[in-house]
């Protein structure tokens, strides 16, 4: 078995320390990507930007040598629309080379504008179409509990994205099958496409919805590293129902003419304002 | 939902089969697991359930949740069968299986139980003559068209053994044993089920054994009459429907919508390949109540009205 949480911090460096630098660079890398190819989704690869980097460099055990190894956690980015984030933290933990992400939509790359499992290695379903991840990640946690396997399933939806019915269909039978070994992260930037989400069909009370469909719900920053690190690294071992972490977040975070604005959804920069998110990204 | 197995005159409902060999799979194999959406009883799995209680995962009345829980199984190692009545399993869960089944292509075997209008008076709600037009699109999805009981086991043990998605088709509609000249289904191989030089009948599912029969009614007129077994909607035999349109007339008979599914795939193929005259039966659209023998008469799904199609295309020969 060759799995563990890659890679250790450096020498005298925190893992929040590390944690957060990843974040940054992540940033940086799907803001380039989304500029070069003038097509992308940044406003949501920068709410999310801070839990991936959290998942990849201080919970999930995986082996990028190995991807489907039988025992590795696995990540379902079901806000399949966020791959300039998506595929920069699965190039940094290492399952393919970052110079690949110079390919970012370009015609016949394998980085699709939404990812797809059999182009890239570390992606477990193709997604795009909102509402997927969860019924394929309750899916992974029976299997694991049939097979009595110790790996953790964990899916990112969007908020925006609870709207889709098939998502409580999933919450329905994660809370029935008490899949302690589940955890969903809502990124709960409050955008979606066109408006807010409490404008255009409200969800709120979001946490008490999860916990009338069974399951443990945590609201956190989903920007402070520290408590990202706490409540997702936690042992599922001292549960008995799916976690449910509401991570409250701003779209575009890190910019400043971004943050919590909508029409950074599929907004794409200038170079002007590429440079200025450079400079701000540091 | 009658449970009827082998009736008196030598009928019988697929879905045994089906049932039954999914319970030999699992007994040989931990991996297979079964999932339904409240479907054991209809899906004839309530011996598989009684078996292995914990690998039959019911997600209750959920379609959607249900495909992509199959394909969250098969990502676990499991080699799950994803069993419901197919116009809910196609249509209500179409992207489902479009996203997570077919593009992703993972290892999920999909079972429409009870297609075309095996619901007869349920009404087309219930129905499912679109399934095929929905899924022949989808690359990757190996997509099976069983006869009788004898096909459709074999569909699943192919199935279970394939590395990658299948749907298969599975029928109550009461169907003899017929005789089979292979004794192993080739994937994506065409069965020709009787040789004929003036007509080719293709025809696949529950109306192979009537297209049969058609060409028994031909044959004592003098007609010569080939009868193909298309159960290989994906991927389709295109040589052996080529080599059919050198009788130079074509017959495509199907419990489906003639928009899309077998008769569309044939037309395809001839328009190509080798463009003879071909008369389409199987449904042309929503289909109003009755039994199910009702409406394969009314819209002329039997022996004769196969035949009477087979005389019509013969005599636009050479127009």
């Amino acid at each position: 078995m060759s799995l563990s949480t890659a890679p250790a911090p450096a020498p005298g460096a925190d893992r929040i320390d590390m944690v957060r630098a990843r974040a940054l660079s992540i940033r940086r890398s799907a803001f380039t990507m989304v500029h070069e190819a003038q097509l992308g989704h940044p406003g949501g690869d920068f709410s999310a930007a801070d839990i991936l980097a959290t998942l990849y460099f201080g919970v999930m055990r995986y082996d990028p040598k190995e991807p489907r190894h039988p025992d590795r956690d696995r990540f379902i980015m079901s806000k399949g629309h966020c791959t300039g984030a998506f595929y920069s933290v699965l190039a940094q933990a290492g399952f393919f080379p970052e110079t690949q992400l110079k390919t970012y939509m370009q015609p016949l790359s394998m980085l699709n504008g939404h990812p797809n499992r059999n182009y890239l290695p570390g992606i477990e379903t193709n997604t795009g179409p909102l509402g997927h991840g969860l019924p394929v990640a309750v899916g992974i946690a029976i299997a694991g509990k049939l097979s009595a396997r110790t790996y953790r399933t964990f899916v990112l939806t969007g908020d925006g994205e609870l709207q889709e019915g098939s998502n409580w269909e999933a919450a329905m039978a994660a809370g029935h099958h008490r899949l302690n070994r589940l955890t969903v992260i809502v990124d709960r930037n409050r955008l979606q496409q066109g408006a807010r989400t409490e404008e255009t069909n409200s969800l709120d009370p979001l946490d008490d919805k999860w916990r009338a469909f069974g399951f443990h719900v945590e609201m956190i920053d989903g920007h402070d590293h520290g408590a990202l690190l706490d409540v997702l690294g936690a042992d599922p071992a001292g549960r008995d129902k799916p976690l449910c972490v509401i991570a409250n977040t701003i779209k575009g975070k890190g910019v400043s003419f971004m943050e919590d604005n909508v029409s950074w959804h599929h907004g794409v920069p200038t170079d002007e304002q590429f440079a200025q998110a450079m400079k701000e990204l540091i | 939902m009658s449970a009827a197995t082998k009736s008196v005159e030598g009928l019988y409902d697929c879905r045994d089969a089906f049932a039954k060999t999914l319970e030999a799979l699992a007994e040989a194999d931990d991996r297979v697991v079964a999932v339904v959406n409240d479907s054991v009883g209809s899906s004839k799995l309530g011996g598989f359930k009684k078996r292995w209680p914990e690998r039959l995962v019911n997600v209750g009345i959920a379609e959607q949740n249900m495909v992509g829980v199959g394909a969250g199984l098969a990502n676990g190692g499991r080699i799950p069968f994803v069993s419901c009545a197919s116009c809910f399993l196609t249509g209500r869960a179409l992207e489902q299986v479009k996203a997570d089944v077919a593009y992703s292509n993972t290892n999920v075997k999909l079972c429409g139980q009870s297609p075309g209008i095996g619901y007869g008076e349920l009404g087309p709600t219930h129905h499912s003559i679109e399934d095929l037009a929905w899924l022949r699109p989808l690359a990757n999805l190996i997509t099976i068209v069983p006869s009788d009981p004898w096909e459709t086991a074999e569909a699943v043990r192919f199935a279970a053994a394939y590395e990658g998605p299948v749907f298969i088709r599975v029928s109550r509609y009461p169907v003899p044993a017929l005789q089979h000249r292979i004794e192993r289904i080739e994937p994506g191989k065409a069965e020709v089920m009787r040789d004929g030089d003036d007509v080719a009948i293709l025809a696949n599912g529950v109306m192979l054994h009537k297209a049969l029969r058609a060409a028994e009614k031909l044959a004592e007129d003098g007609v010569s009459a080939r009868v193909v077994n298309m159960a290989w909607m994906n991927p389709l035999d295109i040589e052996t429907i080529v080599d059919a349109a050198a009788t130079g007339a074509i017959v495509t008979v199907e419990e489906a919508s003639v928009r899309g599914g077998l008769g569309g795939a044939v037309a395809e193929t001839l328009a190509l390949r080798r463009p003879v005259p071909m008369e389409m039966l199987g449904f042309p659209g929503f289909v109003p109540t009755g039994t199910v023998d009702f409406l394969f008469d009314h819209f002329g799904l039997t022996a004769a009205g196969i035949a009477a199609a087979a005389r019509k295309a013969i005599s636009r020969k050479g127009r």
